[in-house]
């Protein structure tokens, strides 16, 4: 089943409670998916220094000094907040494929969870509930960000089996849904030097999307091609640095409302995880179209988002 | 009237009170406040009474109905009406995806957009939509008829077998055996008659009638690359 939640702010003065207004909606989807929940939050950027988020089963070993391990590795000053089972690591701009590198030497079991500007990523098995309180979500400020709450079906209950799915710097994918071509499609990728790392079939339609993305497609291209190669269930939404998008299969079975006010767009897989937000009441709401590609963004020209025939909502 | 809050009683009691009435009940019109998107909203209604919900429902409301009149001032969720046998139903806002799926009778009013799979398999039901509707309406659908105002999406009456369906707008395609059909005398004051029903002001000549070309419904060796 899942449930898909996700705001994008307009106006400013929600910023400080961004991680509250999703944490109620993530937390209402959870009779959608209570196995394992995660969110991504775009929180911000910190001037010339890319965010790293990694994970440990764990933390207390393989987190103790690394922040002090990378910059003597590095030659760089790499800063470190730990929350709970993740850890951000705020790394110099160009030094993240040395920081990827040495952490992979330390063989401590770290897993990255995401890098970007703005961009982090947490995500447990558990109750949505706990999973937000672990990661005091509530308190997040930021710009945007998307929640997932999972009920698996196509692969196992683990950390890495919950979404978001990190797709490439800046972005993430999370999804409703099941893919029946996930198999071949993962064959294929990999002979093609893409790293999956689980036999999940949402990882797949994320490498997917990198790989398209790799190969010189925008944002909206690859999920227009998506829309081609991938067989099955899927309701997506995608973030990026600047604001998120939404595509349904052409079958569009799997629920999704929309709300948009002057304040906010929302995004729910039902109109129950909507109904907290502010002025609900007067908010124009409806379901996206199957087989439609939707974008909202802060920016006039969004990232990497290209020239594909769009809904443009901006 | 009697008005419950749903979000103060529940979701069990709230449906238990409606159970409650019986076919001659003195109670007949009750409100439902802070519905809050909540599932399966007054289903499984048997009493001639009138249910309105202030604001949006979820999943299922007025399932199964018999009987009841349920005015949802919202919008509403996937399945709604589901398996309707008789009374009425209208929504102010859209409705999901496969509403009235399975209805037997009974009449579903929609003042927006209904959403995919609308009329999925009904067998006798009335769907009328002010807006549009979304793909693959009627998919099996065996009796009842669906009007829709506005314009129709892919695969209208899909492998269809006695429904009709009415369109003023365009359709964007036809499903395998439904064809567009003579709108004769009797089809027009059919469709006048739902259009009073629903309160809804529209000329029956502006629209176009479609139904079963009655070419799936024996097995038949040449059609074998249609199913």
């Amino acid at each position: 089943m899942c449930g898909i939640v996700g705001l994008f702010l307009k106006d400013k003065a929600l910023e400080p409670k961004l991680g509250e207004l999703l944490t109620s909606m993530l937390i209402t989807m959870t009779d959608r998916g209570p196995d394992s929940a995660g969110i991504a939050i775009y929180g911000g950027e910190i001037s010339e220094h890319t965010k790293m988020t990694v994970q440990s089963d764990a933390p207390d070993a393989a987190f103790q000094g690394l922040d002090k391990t990378l910059t003597k590795a590095l030659g760089v000053q790499v800063n470190m907040t730990v929350l709970s089972t993740h850890a951000i690591l705020e790394i110099p701009q160009g030094e993240t494929e040395a920081a990827r590198a040495a952490i992979d030497r330390l063989d401590r079991g770290i897993r990255v969870m995401s890098q970007g500007a703005s961009l982090e990523i947490f995500k447990e098995v558990g109750l949505p509930r706990d999973v937000a309180a672990r990661f005091n979500i509530s308190e997040m400020s930021g710009t945007h960000g998307v929640g997932h709450t999972r009920m698996a079906t196509e692969s196992a209950v683990t950390t890495m089996g919950a979404h978001p799915f990190n797709t490439g710097g800046d972005q993430c994918l999370v999804h409703n849904g099941s893919l029946s071509n996930h198999n071949s499609l993962r064959r294929q990728l990999r002979r093609d030097g893409v790293h999956i790392e689980t036999e999940n079939d949402t990882e797949v339609g994320a490498a997917y999307l990198t790989w398209r993305m790799q190969n010189g497609a925008s944002l909206g291209e690859a999920l227009e091609g998506a829309l081609k190669d991938l067989d099955g269930f899927f309701t997506f939404v995608v973030g990026t640095k600047d604001g998120f998008g939404v595509v349904r299969d052409p079958i569009a079975c799997k629920p999704a409302v929309m709300a948009e006010t002057d304040q906010y767009v929302a995004f729910g897989s039902e109109y129950r995880a909507l109904v907290d937000l502010p002025g609900i009441e007067q908010a124009r709401v409806w379901e996206p179209e199957p087989a439609t590609v939707y974008f909202w963004s802060h920016d006039d020209a969004p990232t990497n988002f290209g020239e594909a025939p769009l809904h443009a909502n901006n | 009237m009697r008005t419950i809050d749903l979000s103060d009683v529940g979701l069990r009691e709230t449906n238990q009170q409606l159970h409650a009435q019986a076919s001659d009940t003195n109670q007949t019109k009750w409100d439902i406040i802070n519905p809050r998107g909540a599932h399966a909203i007054a289903c499984g209604l048997d009493a001639p009474i009138e249910v309105t919900v202030k604001g949006s429902t979820g999943y299922y409301c007025g399932g199964m109905n018999q009987q009841a009149s349920i005015h949802i001032e919202g919008s509403a969720g996937p399945g709604t009406g589901e398996n309707i046998m008789s009374g009425k139903i209208v929504i102010d806002g859209d409705a999901s995806q496969y509403l009235g799926a399975t209805g037997h009778g009974g009449l579903i009013v929609v003042k927006g957009n209904a959403s995919s799979r609308c009329g999925i398999s009904m067998k006798g039901v009335n769907i009328v939509v002010a807006g549009n509707i979304g793909h693959m309406a009627a998919f099996m659908g065996q009796s009842g008829n669906i009007i829709v105002c506005g314009d129709a999406g892919d695969a209208l009456g899909d492998s269809c077998y006695e429904a009709r369906f009415f369109v003023r707008g365009t359709v964007k395609s036809l499903g395998t055996d439904c064809t567009e059909k003579e709108m004769r005398p009797e089809h027009l004051i059919l469709l006048q008659g739902l259009l009073d029903q629903a309160g809804i002001d529209a000329d029956p000549s502006e629209f176009t009638r479609y139904g079963s070309a009655r070419t799936l419904y024996n097995f038949d060796v040449d059609n074998a690359g249609a199913y």
